[in-house]
């Protein structure tokens, strides 16, 4: 168990406009943090700020590698699949070496161990058998798993999601969220949804984006807890069956 | 039909002309993949006329005009890419006032430049039957240039073109990778304008790409597919130009286009043949995960 990374007092936006306040996280080995929030509230950018892609305004991102200030060449991240240009020329296989970038330098070709190594991954996720075929020629749930593949091809210690379930249908949102599951006994995952009921049955913990940031050291939230942090969602508990309770309707 | 081809041969202009094919079809097989890859076809177009400004200028002061717009349509290029990140400017729009800043600056060194400007007609239409050996000692840098950066950086330029924000993540240098590959497809445009004219160069950039996206989705095959079209289309455009006295820019693109047509129902009728093959009779079910 180890520290990975942490944010402290982070505020970012764009262009001058503040999206994220005074944010502090730990994410420590092992995590399994859903973060969840209104559209709008800073999720996505919460993601971009750990990954590098933005600069905060004030605040310290600092990565650990072992106890020592690592590295940030340790995340696995899934972007949000519509942000992909699916009609560009590039085959499967490609796609999940592409994960390799920075442990490989920018000359050569990959080894066959490491093509061997991506169909290895692209067998586990169940789509070895397109793993000549161009993306453009992929179902939304078929690209999911193959960018999954992209992600963890580094053996990353965490790994970023940005809402995997999105345009994916329930049968595969069921299989998805098994393999993070298995996942999570190697790396600790952060993973961005609006679908609430489905995610919190899942995570270990959550954080509500909303501008700032509030951390729930729990899978499952009270309506008082959602009210004090402005967090317009509902509430959350788990049965046998993962439901979640809406307040009373008020007249 | 091959007899009057090797009398042409003995002749010093048309081998020239040969051999700018030969290297306008490796430049623009391969920066035309990587424009139509990324969705830079009106960047493109942008650079391209730009580069007429560079043109003027070299009429003005004397000098190889090809040399002063391959500088101009650099700067143009590397302006556009900077000042779209750098100023709070739409990219699209940039483009637009490159394009016709480049146009307006050409037509005005060309109009005050004393004397007739010769050989206007060529940079605008293509002109592959007066190449110098000089032009084609440049189109061979360049083509040394581009094939040689797209073989030792294949992989990482495949990446970042796929997916920018992706290769950030991995601290791959995006930004310098894009300036230089805009400054590379900057230099094979102006390059190419011998071949097909300032205002049809774009199709060497985009026809033998498109052609070739019928038949592969590889980036990789796409290049070599792209090449090979690319110089089908030029040379037999260099026949008609040379037969019907026509500027070469016209007649490479009819070529071309001409090419594609075909393709494009060959393309049709495979596809028809593999659906009826794959799932009607039933011998293959179509195929999941």
């Amino acid at each position: 168990m180890g520290r990975i990374v942490e944010l402290n007092n982070v505020t970012a936006g764009y262009a001058g406009n503040v999206v994220l306040k005074d944010v502090t996280l730990e994410v420590n080995d092992n995590d399994f943090i859903g973060i969840i929030g209104p559209n709008g509230g800073g999720k996505t950018t919460l993601l971009r700020v750990i990954l590098g892609l933005l600069r905060p305004y004030r605040g310290r991102v600092t990565f650990f590698n072992g106890h020592e200030r690592g590295t940030g060449d340790i995340i696995g991240y899934l972007p949000q699949i519509n942000q992909i240009d699916t009609r560009f020329p590039i085959s499967v296989t490609d796609v999940v070496l592409s994960g390799l970038m920075s442990k490989e330098g920018l000359l050569g070709r990959y080894s066959g161990k490491q093509k061997k190594l991506a169909e290895e991954l692209l067998a586990r996720m169940g789509i070895y058998g397109i793993r000549k075929k161009a993306i453009g020629e992929l179902s939304g749930g078929q690209l999911q798993r193959v960018y999954l593949c992209r992600a963890i091809i580094s053996s990353p210690r965490l790994l970023m999601l940005d809402e995997p379930n999105t345009f994916v249908d329930t049968k595969f949102e069921t299989d998805f969220y098994g393999i993070l599951k298995d996942l999570n006994n190697d790396m600790a995952i952060i993973v961005v949804s609006h679908d609430v009921g489905t995610i919190t049955w899942y995570v270990k913990t959550i954080a509500c984006v909303n501008g700032n940031l509030h951390y729930h050291p729990y899978s499952t939230i009270t309506q008082e807890q959602l009210a004090a942090y402005n967090c317009p969602i509902q509430i959350i508990t788990h049965g046998d069956v993962p439901h979640t309770v809406l307040e009373t309707h008020r007249r | 039909m091959i007899e009057p081809f090797l009398d042409l041969l003995q002749y010093r202009f048309f081998t020239n002309a040969l051999l700018a094919s030969v290297f306008t079809s490796i430049n623009c097989g391969i920066i035309g993949t990587y424009i139509v890859s990324r969705r830079l076809v009106f960047i493109s177009g942008g650079i391209t006329h730009a580069s007429f400004g560079g043109i003027g200028i070299g009429y003005f002061f004397g000098f190889n005009p090809l040399v002063s717009a391959t500088v101009f349509a650099v700067f143009s290029a590397l302006g556009i890419e900077f000042i779209s990140k750098k100023a709070d400017v739409r990219e699209d729009s940039l483009i637009g006032i490159f394009w016709s800043f480049g146009m307006a600056l050409g037509v005005i060194f060309i109009f005050i430049a004393p004397g007739y400007a010769p050989n206007l007609m060529g940079y605008l239409f293509g002109s592959l039957l007066t190449v110098s050996p000089g032009d084609i000692m440049m189109m061979m840098a360049v083509t040394v240039l581009v094939s040689g950066f797209f073989l030792l950086f294949y992989k990482v330029i495949l990446f970042i073109s796929f997916d920018q924000e992706y290769a950030r993540t991995h601290k791959a240098p995006v930004q310098f990778i894009n300036y230089l590959l805009i400054s590379l497809v900057a230099a094979t445009i102006v390059l190419s304008i011998k071949v097909a004219g300032i205002i049809l160069v774009i199709s060497l950039l985009t026809i033998p790409q498109t052609i070739a996206n019928l038949f592969t989705k590889k980036f990789g095959n796409m290049m070599a597919i792209s090449v090979l079209i690319a110089f089908l289309g030029t040379f037999a455009g260099l026949l008609i130009s040379y037969n019907y006295n026509i500027p070469s820019g016209a007649s490479v693109i009819m070529s071309l286009i001409f090419a594609f047509i075909i393709a494009k129902l060959l393309s049709i009728l495979a596809t028809g043949i593999r659906v009826r093959k794959t799932y009607l009779d039933g011998t293959e079910k179509p195929n999941s995960y």
